[in-house]
């Protein structure tokens, strides 16, 4: 089972959610948990792993073998991005624009072009609290890109039956969401009661909608803000599975780094009845 | 007409961490900077959640579709199912057909766009085709002109966008003698991000004082560093855990960061929020609109 | 001497435009008789990698100098690495043809030496 922990807006509590989630899992079931935030993952502050495997993410970009190379310009035109340039005397390669996709390697005629790994990140996965198999992803500093990074801690991820998978989002409604939403069974939105919330959770309705996921909301911080903001919640077309109220002891400690489960026991049972009900919802069929 | 002379200075508001307040002071600081008659224009650079327009109710004046890159489709007329294009994908985005004689199709959100299939296809039946990817606007609001966008959701966020309303925004305020840019930037540190960063003359980095907030402020941080853009930092909800306020300043010290200063916790911002209004508007005496204000003496005030 | 020079409009008296990787034209000059062409910038039109689309125009349509409001890192990585000269507007230039003036008195400022 694959369950993804978004948002749309960034700080509703998508990776307090996630790893409170996953601790309570880990008594009852093989629980891995992808923090798929690699611009700035945050669940290993949480969850506590033992690194104990370290690789780089990478992307695969041409490099050009000059005694081969005829300087056709092949390579340049069959290019989407703009990631080579014919600089008359040779080919130059631009890193920072290459998607990785092959495409000049295979179109040369001269199969002059080479790929190599490029690192734009780095993959550590180990164990954390409770035996979680823990996998993070962290984006190199000022590499654009974040989606193969996700990609590829996505590929490190081979469970047996029986396993939950529990991939912590980035922010925002864009790209990055998408590849960490996909193949997953179930997405649990989390949001606030505030108008940037509401906002942003619709972004993510159009993408689960899209993607035809499953989908439950969890509203966060309920009780902040004022009361008018909850009727807007029920014109939304999901489900409601758990409602954290607003609780200065429960800001600070999760501040402090803390999970739900430390903070409030309670949370434990909580979430093990969350989960009884997505696995209710996806046997029922409950498409959104 | 373009007026060649003429230096628009730009603040950008960035984070690391999601929702530690950027928008919300986004918007105390245009309020703020009307309010003192100092010209400004603002840019809304979160475009795949964008929420300034919630706060500041702008009259859209100009939409434009925002057309993007492309995506791969496949003619069916055409299409021999042969595989060869599946074979060439790295982004699982050629989908086998099991109808329609078995003819391949390319799924619109897995495909990268690289165009690797239509050069591998024999049967020349694969096109690109652009795509409008969202809109964008420059609107009128009370305390005046936002530029701003939508991003369809689920789209790819490369900052293309982001660098396009960043461009008319700094030609508006070329051609208008609008002597300040504020720009709301997105969480992360990402494209979006450094496109928001370019050409900016500082930061205002908004953390907030947890281990998350923290640890992604030092993302942001080693992230403007590599740009060169000077950075100043603010710490917003800084009473509900004290003791990370002060590894920040701690943190702050040690890089020779200036703490410009310290929001406490204050429901009047999310109050503000459902007003539809600036904090510093709607609850101008309250803990969080004083705060914002010294903030602000300590940024837009000190460029002069 | 072959130059180009980034515009906004498709003649000589026409604006100049700052951003060479996405002004809407490219102007061609050649210095020892002025004749001169106008040409859309590729990179106009791109979603990325628009000063690579722009500077490997210039490099195909081998010219010696560039003159623009500010070149992009890899536009100028590209154009450098061509030996094709970078030169930027001063305050006081907002045509085309003053551009040109400038550029023949060699009172443009090289790119990257400020």
């Amino acid at each position: 089972m694959r369950i993804a922990i978004a948002s749309g807006k960034g700080g509703t509590g998508k990776t307090t959610i996630a790893t409170s989630l996953a601790l309570s899992l880990a008594s009852q079931y093989e629980t891995w948990y992808l923090d798929c935030d690699v611009e700035a993952p945050n669940g290993h502050l949480f969850l506590h792993p033992n690194f104990t495997d370290q690789v780089p993410a990478v992307i695969k970009i041409p490099q050009i073998q000059s005694d081969l190379c005829t300087l056709c310009g092949k390579c340049v035109d069959v290019c989407q991005f703009h990631a080579l340039a014919n600089i008359v005397k040779s080919i130059m390669v631009f890193p920072q624009l290459c998607h990785g996709c092959g495409s000049c390697t295979l179109n040369c005629p001269q199969q002059a072009i080479q790929e190599v790994d490029a690192p734009i990140g780095k993959l550590e996965s180990g164990i954390a609290m409770a035996g979680i198999h823990f996998q993070h992803g962290m984006l190199s500093i000022s590499e654009p890109m974040p989606t193969p990074v996700i990609r590829q801690l996505k590929r490190r991820v081979n469970p047996g039956k029986n396993v939950v998978v529990i991939l912590d989002s980035p922010p925002g409604a864009s790209c990055s969401v998408v590849e960490t939403l996909r193949g997953v069974d179930y997405v649990l939105l989390v949001t606030e009661p505030t108008p940037f919330g509401i906002h942003d959770l619709y972004q993510m309705l159009g993408i689960v909608h899209d993607m035809n996921i499953p989908a439950g909301m969890i509203i966060n911080r309920d009780g902040i803000g004022e009361k008018s903001m909850q009727s807007q919640f029920a014109e939304i077309p999901l489900p409601v599975l758990l409602r954290v109220p607003f609780d200065r002891k429960i800001a600070s400690g999760i501040a402090a780094g803390k999970t739900l489960i430390e903070i409030d026991p309670k949370y434990q049972q909580v979430f093990s009845n969350l989960y009884q009900q997505i696995v209710n919802q996806l046997k029922v069929g409950n498409i959104c | 007409m373009l007026n060649r002379s003429f230096k628009v200075k730009q603040l950008v508001i960035l984070s690391g961490k999601g929702g530690t307040g950027k928008t919300s002071l986004s918007a105390a600081f245009a309020f703020l900077t009307r309010k003192s008659q100092i010209p400004a224009l603002v840019v809304d650079a979160d475009v795949d959640a964008a929420n300034l327009c919630l706060i500041l109710t702008p009259e859209k004046t100009e939409g434009h579709e925002f057309w993007g890159g492309s995506i791969a489709q496949i003619d069916s007329q055409r299409c021999i199912a042969c595989g060869d294009c599946g074979r060439v994908c790295r982004y699982d985005a050629v989908v086998p057909g099991f109808e329609d004689g078995g003819v391949f199709s390319i799924d619109p959100i897995a495909c990268d766009g690289c165009a690797a299939c239509v050069f591998a296809c024999s049967q020349d039946a694969i096109q690109m085709v652009q795509q409008q990817e969202g809109y964008w606007f420059h609107s009128q609001t009370q305390i005046g002109e936002l530029f701003h966008a939508e991003l369809f959701p689920g789209r790819e966020n490369s900052g293309k966008l982001v660098t396009l309303i960043k461009q008319q925004a700094r030609l508006r305020a070329e051609d208008s003698q609008t002597p300040l840019l504020l720009v709301d930037g997105p969480p992360g540190i990402g494209c979006p991000v450094i496109s928001a960063c370019a050409g900016a003359d500082a930061s205002l980095v908004v953390t907030e004082p947890s281990q998350a907030g923290l640890h992604d402020l030092k993302r942001i941080m080693a992230t403007l560093q590599h740009f060169r853009i000077p950075a100043m930092i603010c710490i917003n909800k800084a009473d509900i855990y004290p003791e990370g306020a002060q590894q920040i300043r701690a943190y702050a010290e040690d890089q020779g960061v200036e703490v410009v200063g310290v929001i406490p916790f204050d429901e009047s911002i999310p109050n503000a929020m459902v007003m539809g209004k600036p904090v510093n508007e709607a609850f101008p005496q309250s803990p969080a609109a004083n705060a914002i204000k010294e903030i602000w003496n300590n940024t837009i005030l000190r460029w002069g | 001497m072959i130059i180009i020079i980034s515009a906004q409009e498709p003649n000589l008296e026409g604006a100049i435009n700052e951003r060479f990787g996405r002004c809407p034209f490219l102007i061609k000059i050649d210095t020892s008789n002025n004749q001169w062409e106008p040409f859309q910038n590729p990179g106009i039109s791109q979603s990325g990698g628009a000063g690579v689309a722009a500077a490997q125009f210039v490099i195909d349509q081998k010219v010696n100098a560039v003159i623009s409001g500010d070149f992009g890192p890899h536009a100028a990585n590209a154009l450098r690495a061509s030996a094709i000269e970078m030169r930027l507007f001063s305050d006081n230039i907002s045509t085309v043809q003053q551009a040109l003036d400038a550029y023949k008195q060699e009172s443009l400022l090289a790119f990257g030496q400020d």
